[in-house]
């Protein structure tokens, strides 16, 4: 499969403000994303993940490197509008990327930036609400909308454009668990039936393990890079930069610590319960 | 205790005149305050009097709700009309006491501009009781179109209209949470005298300015992501349509408005 985000040493730093030296955030990230990949990018608190997601659209351009997204470089000016209908990004917070007090106004919002025609705005406008199964809530005002729901019509928003790749800067950090799951269920459809190339920022471990590939970033470096199985079997790793891994492997971790033979690629509830009970049979 | 408040008191319907195109229902509205403000006479209100019934009865609003738009106008009505009633010196004197003289001209006068003022207030009501803030902008911002060519920024004022409409809610909320932080951490907001209590306003405004700076940061951002640069080439997914019945309202309109001319020259 062919690259879609290409970033090739990337260092970026804040402006320096008066007298101070400037902070490097990003020190030299590497990182290949494939078309149709469903990533999740972890990290604890000034790793630099945000900073990393901002590049990818050009909200942010590197202070030296590469980024490119389709063999379109972010510092390209003039295909700025080009990048950011290819990539698109939904924030932390729903309150705050919502423009519109009618719900399908907001979704359309890009496409009338991009001065897309009436007859096909309209077509894309209800297919991005049905693909987030916002439809029958179309000429409501957001604020009778739960965060969920407010998160789901942000994501309409950006799936209206048609983006090759949407990236996520922790989506889910503000819901509750009902929200949390319905926007992860959104995302997961859009990655398997659209194909659509995700990069997903979180904090939560239960969500990295349902992607397909983990990055975990410390100090502005990328530490670990590879399937979800395997990055939470580095557990003390892990651990160590201050970032949990999944309930789930933890416990088979502990067990295993304390004697038992437990597997140590443990990510999924289905799979931990399977070889607590086999460590049952066998006592 | 903050949720009470509602901007511009839209009641959604879908009266013929909740269905009128926003931008002739503006126009109507102008035309109308140009036929309250062309005559003098009791007749040419009658006019309008009549025009503002049958606009009303046609929304399906009832009554009371005009009547309620008029309650926080009403000092400035009376105060007009008492103005008018003593400083008004011109016709026959009906009452006389030490300095205080009142002619007959100044009681009509008086009771005609508090009339006048009346249907004013309901006739502008109407406007925004059957129209939606959002729609009301969009409206505006077309009707102002032509005044781009001259360079003014009507299409960011717009914008920014339907932002600060879009954020009232969300403020009020947070206005609410802020409130209700400061209370657990003992700051007296209902109680005390009138001192006390504007020192701790303080206490809640600067948290929610700085709250706004950074949302409007971050939906400064969010509107960048999704390609926002400004009014040139947008399309709208609202699309504004005159159909025949706007026509014929404002025909109509323009006759009461003909009709008044007439009375007033009779």
């Amino acid at each position: 499969m062919e690259n879609i985000i290409e970033i090739k040493n990337l260092h970026f730093s804040y402006p320096a403000e008066e007298d101070d030296t400037p902070v490097e955030v990003l020190k030299g990230i590497d990182l290949e994303i494939r078309k149709g990949e469903f990533v999740a990018v972890l990290g604890h608190n000034g790793s630099g993940k945000s900073t990393l997601a901002k590049h990818i659209n050009g909200i942010l351009l590197p202070t030296s490197g590469t980024v490119t997204v389709g063999g379109i470089s972010t510092a390209d000016e003039e295909k700025i509008f080009d990048l950011r209908c290819r990539a698109g990004m939904v924030f932390q917070n729903p309150d705050n990327q919502i423009v519109s007090s009618v719900v399908e106004e907001d979704v359309a919002f890009a496409l009338e930036n991009l001065g897309v025609p009436y007859e096909e705005m309209r077509r894309r406008v209800d297919d991005a609400l049905k693909d987030v199964n916002m439809y029958e809530y179309r000429h409501h005002s957001p604020a009778q909308l739960s965060g969920g729901q407010k998160q789901r019509i942000a994501i309409a928003g950006i799936i209206a454009m048609k983006p090759e790749c949407i990236i996520l800067d922790e989506p889910t950090a503000m819901l509750d668990p009902q929200g949390r799951k319905e926007v992860m269920s959104v995302i997961r459809r859009m990655n398997r039936e659209h194909g659509i190339t995700i990069v997903l920022i979180t904090h939560y471990m239960d969500e990295a393990a349902q992607c397909d590939r983990v990055v975990v970033m410390d100090k502005g470096n990328v530490i670990l890079d590879n399937t979800p199985r395997e990055v939470f079997s580095h557990v003390e790793q892990v651990k160590a930069i201050g970032l949990d891994v999944p309930q789930v492997t933890e416990l088979a971790w502990e067990l295993k610590k304390a004697g038992y033979d437990m597997p140590q690629d443990i990510i999924t509830e289905d799979e931990c319960a399977e070889a607590v009970k086999r460590l049952f049979e066998r006592e | 205790m903050l949720k009470d408040i509602t901007i511009g008191q839209y009641f959604p319907g879908s009266s013929l005149i909740h269905r009128l195109d926003p931008r002739f229902k503006i126009i109507i509205l102008f035309i109308y305050i140009l036929m309250l403000f062309a005559g003098d006479s009791f007749i040419c209100l009658g006019v309008g009097a009549v025009f503002t019934v049958f606009a009303i009865l046609l929304s399906r609003i009832p009554m009371k709700m005009f009547l309620k738009s008029l309650k926080p106008l009403l000092p400035v009505l009376l105060l007009t009309a008492l103005m008018n009633l003593f400083f008004v010196t011109s016709g026959d004197v009906i009452f006389k006491w030490k300095f205080i003289k009142i002619t007959s001209e100044a009681v009509s006068i008086s009771i005609f501009m508090f009339v006048r003022i009346t249907l004013l207030i309901m006739g502008s009501s109407l406007l925004t009781y059957t129209t939606s803030p959002i729609t009301l902008t969009d409206a505006i911002e077309r009707l102002l179109s032509p005044l781009k060519k001259l360079k003014m920024p009507v299409h960011e004022l717009a914008m920014m209209m339907s932002i600060a409409l879009r954020f009232i809610p969300t403020l009020f909320e947070e206005t609410e949470k802020i409130m209700s932080a400061q209370k657990a951490r003992g700051a007296e907001i209902d109680s005390g005298s009138l001192t006390a209590r504007a020192k701790n306003m303080v206490s809640i405004l600067v948290p929610l300015f700085i709250s706004s700076f950074r949302r409007a940061d971050e939906l400064a951002t969010a509107m960048e992501c999704r390609c926002y640069r400004g009014g040139e080439g947008r399309t709208r997914l609202r699309q504004l349509k005159s159909a025949p019945r706007d026509y014929i309202a404002l025909t109509i309109t323009l006759m009461f408005y003909i009709c008044n001319l007439i009375v007033g020259k009779l």
